[in-house]
């Protein structure tokens, strides 16, 4: 009696994963940690000494990037202006085009498929091509300036925002719709009293998060030439004067925390 | 004939009639201070359009497929970057998750910091810890799996904590009382309920990155985007259509499969 007793304490408790979904782990993951090892053998085979020094050469660079020149903040400060007005501009006109191609994406708006379906895949080909291939398309039409940078910013988020503005439409109570057009509004009325006041708090706080992904965006855009202040940093960067290239990573760090923290305030207040 | 009584508008408080236009009179001067900020040559912009226009439209769509070779191995390095930077944030960000959550790391205090540390490193631009980077261990790939790792880190340590926020402590309160340790909680309470939801936003973010490792070889990280560049400045429009071409392609592809394995996931 007593050797059966100890023989059930011995016994572990079965496993809970099937012995089937343990061997599928086990060969998911190694194939994740071999794909992992050959991605990281082929990302430094070009660099010069192995990672061993690449480390202690991080140090020693790191150090020389401070104490940052804060001299040369008020010479950065318009560049930094220009950033974010980039960022407005272009968040506006997103803002504005993405009402109608928002609309016809939506399912239940464009109700005929081969229109809901051409503007989808339209939206879904826009969305895959980043924001700086963009600029540096638009660069190369148009030139050095602002001007290729704010449209670079305006087809960029024009992908992610009509994508989630047609999705909130989709989801919009249709019920309210068709008692108005039931109780005899018109097409135009339907719309302001129907639909505005549902979408309305996701919109504008659609437009806020756009917004700060623009001026993260638009951060970086001088980069290739397309204005704002990523042009200066490319240039500190380039004549090695590190303590102003400093500065200028943390001025930008500044706005942008600043930034998202007061459009997380609004849009918390609106929904 | 009755008349209709149409319901009375809702009162409003001279204070919300304060706040809006106090709202309105402070958009009104962000706009005014930008369009009278910025300064777009419109002139040299239209002329330079018209004259491009006609030449670099027609190339993009017409690709050059010579160039096939050197721009899908490009673009295989590209997911290589991709694919180490963010399996190294999808595991450097667990223990930042766990700090960040208030329930884990037990006071206000301690979360509190852990989400500090997480918006931080989530301000940074992607191409800015590149620039960085390149600047430490040099212009190769290894800078741009470092920016990925690093940028990744920020947002999905941001998701997992609200993940393990999310969790059901009931299951942690029952084992705690039946007498496990912290060991047993973790590995029987905690990590079930999580292992779905980190995964799913560890693939997400593979899909982001494979974005963000496209551009960073602008700044001299590897990938394709020094091809992106040499094309660009050697008005190479032909190879540029390619490059799109391959971009698009693989985003479509990874997008769909990871999708598709999310979906199967959570």
């Amino acid at each position: 009696m007593t050797k059966k007793e100890e023989q059930l304490t011995i016994t572990k408790a079965p496993s809970i994963y099937p012995a089937k979904t343990k061997t599928q782990v086990s060969i998911i993951l190694f194939a994740v940690i071999a794909f992992y090892l050959y991605s990281m053998y082929r990302a430094q085979d070009e660099m010069v000494g192995g990672i061993g020094s690449a480390l202690t050469n991080m140090w020693s660079v790191m150090v020389k990037f401070f104490p940052p020149n804060f001299n040369v903040v008020s010479a950065i400060m318009p560049a930094m202006a220009e950033t974010i007005q980039m960022a407005i501009i272009a968040t506006t006109v997103a803002a504005i085009l993405t009402v109608p191609l928002a609309l016809l994406s939506a399912r239940n708006i464009a109700t005929f498929k081969p229109i809901y379906f051409i503007f989808r895949t339209f939206l879904n080909i826009l969305r895959t091509i980043p924001d700086l291939v963009l600029a540096v398309l638009f660069v190369g039409m148009f030139g050095i300036g602002v001007f290729p940078g704010i449209l670079a910013l305006i087809i960029f988020s024009l992908g992610i925002l009509a994508k989630l503005i047609s999705e909130t439409i989709e989801a919009v109570d249709m019920n309210p719709l068709e008692a108005i057009r039931a109780s005899g509004g018109n097409t135009l009325q339907v719309i302001s009293y129907g639909l505005v006041p549902q979408v309305l708090p996701q919109f504008t706080s659609f437009v806020l998060y756009v917004f700060e992904i623009n001026i993260r965006a638009s951060v970086v855009l001088g980069l290739v030439g397309a204005g704002g202040i990523g042009l200066i940093l490319d240039q500190q960067i380039g004549f090695y004067n590190y303590p102003n290239a400093m500065t200028i990573i943390i001025v930008i760090f500044v706005v942008v925390i600043a930034i998202e923290y007061i459009s997380n305030k609004i849009r918390e207040a609106l929904i | 004939m009755s008349t209709y009584n149409l319901p009375p508008k809702p009162a409003r408080s001279t204070w919300k009639k304060i706040k809006t236009i106090l709202i309105t009179v402070a958009v009104i001067a962000l706009y005014v201070w930008t369009f009278l900020g910025i300064n777009i040559d419109w002139g040299r912009a239209i002329e330079r359009a018209i004259k491009n226009f006609g030449i670099v439209l027609p190339k993009l769509f017409s690709p050059d497929w010579a160039a096939l070779g050197e721009v899908s191995e490009k673009i295989l390095e590209t997911i290589f970057i991709a694919f180490a930077g963010s399996l190294m944030a999808a595991i450097l960000a667990i223990p930042l998750g766990f700090l960040a959550a208030q329930n884990m790391s037990g006071s206000r205090f301690v979360s509190g910091i852990g989400k500090w540390i997480l918006s931080g490193i989530r301000a940074f631009p992607d191409l800015i810890l590149a620039i960085l980077f390149v600047v430490a261990v040099g212009p190769n790939a290894f800078a741009g799996v470092m920016a990925i790792a690093i940028g990744s880190t920020g947002m999905l340590g941001k998701l997992y904590s609200e993940v393990v926020e999310s969790i059901d402590m009931k299951v942690v309160e029952a084992m705690e009382a039946s007498g496990a340790n912290k060991i047993q909680i973790l590995f029987h309470g905690v990590l079930p309920q999580i292992i779905p939801e980190f995964l799913s936003y560890a693939i997400y973010r593979f899909e982001v990155d494979i974005r963000a490792s496209s551009i960073l070889g602008i700044v001299g990280a590897g990938g394709i985007g020094l091809m992106i560049m040499f094309a660009a400045s050697n008005r190479n429009w032909n190879e540029m259509g390619l490059i799109l071409l391959a971009i698009i392609v693989v985003v479509t592809v990874i997008d769909f499969f990871s999708a598709k394995i999310r979906r199967k996931i959570v």
